[in-house]
């Protein structure tokens, strides 16, 4: 089984750029199945259902999203060899710029849009920082000095990465990803594994349903900012 | 001492290495060593430094190599191509498509047909170095030969520059700021210098002038595309551009097209507008998702052209006229005469 993690800020064209290149990838014979993961609701498992393409969407809840992600990211394998897939996507929005579900020998994509401002590539951490392939999509609508700004400020913050131009509407960039995708390595599991970045450490009251603020109701990892101590 | 194979590029003193690459001077900051080499700065750090910087040790070690490889690669700029030639695939009924074209640096073609008979699916083959593999079955070869695949998606974006009527520029700067940026990117010498003469060159094809000041929002769309062309012109790497429609905007397009054929690119455009197509030294007729001819423009044509491009000015005085609050109650020459028949 091949597994591909994708991930991006909400709204950036995970799921359009994943049904585009299926369509690629399911046209060369591969079987493909996808697993969405989403924090409160999800209606795009639909949209997969109408490809017909098997699809399982987790819904963390409460749960830490990415948390969530990665205690289920294996059951979800055994899950897509069991239906007979031979390539698992795993997609997932980056709730907070920290995080980041990839894994190690899995292939990592990076969804991000040109939308989104030439500055963002820098903001975004290890979800960009430490995927294979960056994927930018929205490229339609911008500049090509705009373009070119922003894939040069993605190469600054992930050099080792492949940068794909993906057009979510089109499907232009579908042949480049699913060139990539299918060079994919061959797992036949993702126990032992290591996530490429580990998951922030925050056991706090607020973890466990706290809601009050104060400092009487802050317990566990707690970290304060520090402020200037002087008009600038 | 073990003899540690120590990579060239990490010999680098710090400060060379931060001049080479803005990005490798943000990750190293401030350092009170600049003369300690890459190698030497990463055996100070420290289990808190990498949990700042977000690297393992020998993540950091390769994506340093990386931006300092990448970055003396930028200094050899622009991609450079002797030649495109695009070979023929199918029709919509699959019939086969009989077309082999070849073009050069500083070619001006045209492309036209009705709306949705393929104009665009054209530009996107060439986009993606086609190679069978699109719904056309259409094959592109650079200089003569075909990309292998990891050199087609390495070198495909980097090829083909494009310019579009829906495109806008979305970002919250400057012109001069953004466009300085742009120069910064491709390690110019002089990144200010470079900006000020793309904007110069802007204002040439503008018909409303703007200055480095203007926030790049608020450009007219004339402006925008103006400084669209001007930057793909002097700025960008890319050998081959690809226009979709530029016709409606208010700038001077004969010089627009001039402009990138003086920097040595191979322009595509898909028009409908008759000045822009017989501008073009060859015209391609897409038909039902074919090329269905190629016309080499004409003497005859070519003589045509300033006619159009009389009556072209003639309406654009019109426009201005009306623009500025004028009446039309008798139509000015040559639209007013007897001798012009609808």
């Amino acid at each position: 089984m091949r597994v591909i993690t994708v991930a991006g800020p909400p709204s950036v064209g995970k799921t359009a750029l994943i049904l585009k290149t299926a369509k690629t990838l399911r046209e060369e014979g591969q079987r493909l199945a996808v697993v969405k993961f989403d924090c409160l609701s999800t209606d795009d498992d639909l949209l997969y259902r109408r490809e017909k393409i098997p699809v399982a969407a987790g819904l963390a809840g409460s749960v830490c999203p990415d948390h969530f992600f990665i205690a289920n990211i294996d059951d979800c394998l055994q899950w897509a060899t069991e239906i007979g897939a031979d390539l698992l996507i795993a997609e997932s929005a980056g709730l907070c710029n920290r995080c980041s579900p990839h894994v190690q020998g899995a292939l990592a994509v990076c969804v991000v849009d040109n939308l989104s401002g030439v500055h963002t590539p820098k903001k975004i951490g290890p979800m960009l920082k430490m995927a294979d392939v960056v994927a930018i999509t929205k490229g339609d609508i911008v500049s090509q000095a705009e373009r070119e700004v922003f894939a040069h400020n993605v190469w600054r913050a992930n050099p080792q990465a492949q940068i794909v131009a993906f057009n979510g509407l089109t499907g232009q960039g579908s042949g480049e990803l699913a060139f990539h995708m299918r060079a994919a390595p061959d797992l036949e599991t993702l126990e032992g594994r290591r996530l490429r970045f580990p998951m922030p450490s925050a056991i706090c009251s607020y973890c466990i349903g706290e809601t009050c603020i104060g400092e009487n109701h802050q317990r566990g990892n707690v970290r304060k900012m520090r402020f200037p101590e002087v008009f600038a | 001492m073990s003899a540690h194979m120590i990579p060239p590029a990490l010999s680098l003193r710090l400060d060379e290495a931060q001049r080479l690459n803005p990005a490798v001077a943000a990750l190293i900051g401030s350092t009170p060593k600049p003369d300690l080499s890459l190698a030497g700065w990463l055996d100070t750090l420290d289990t808190s430094d990498f949990d700042r910087l977000k690297f393992s040790r020998v993540e950091l070690e390769a994506h340093l190599l990386a931006l300092i490889l990448e970055a003396q690669g930028l200094r050899n700029p622009v991609t450079r191509i002797d030649s495109l030639r695009i070979l023929g695939g199918r029709d919509k009924t699959g019939l086969a498509e009989n077309l082999d074209l070849t073009l050069r640096p500083g070619a001006i073609v045209s492309v036209v047909g009705p709306t949705g008979s393929g104009k665009s699916r054209l530009l996107h083959d060439i986009e993606c170095l086609a190679q069978g593999d699109t719904p056309s079955g259409r094959r592109i070869l650079i200089d003569g030969e075909v990309p292998e695949p990891v050199r087609r998606w390495a070198a495909s974006g980097k090829l083909v520059a494009q310019l579009s009527q829906n495109m806008n520029f979305v970002v919250d700067l400057t012109v001069g700021d953004f466009v300085e940026m742009h120069a910064e990117c491709r390690a110019v010498d002089n990144p200010e210098q470079a900006a000020a003469e793309v904007i110069a060159c802007a204002n040439r094809l503008a018909g409303e002038k703007f200055s480095a000041a203007t926030s790049l929002t608020q450009l007219s769309g004339g402006q925008s595309r103006a400084l669209m062309i001007a930057d793909v012109a002097l700025l960008s790497t890319s050998p081959i551009v690809l226009i979709d429609e530029i016709e409606n905007a208010g700038i001077n397009r004969r010089q627009a097209l001039d402009l990138l054929v003086a920097s040595d690119k191979i322009v595509l455009m898909s028009t409908h507008d008759p000045i822009l197509a017989l501008h073009a030294h060859k015209r391609i007729v897409i038909a039902a998702g074919a090329v269905s001819e190629v016309i080499e423009t004409s003497e005859a044509e070519r003589a045509h052209l300033a006619t159009l491009e009389h009556f072209d000015r003639r309406m654009s005085e019109l426009r201005e006229k009306l623009r500025h609050g004028a009446r039309l109650d008798a139509l000015p020459l040559p639209f007013g005469t007897a001798s012009w028949t609808p």
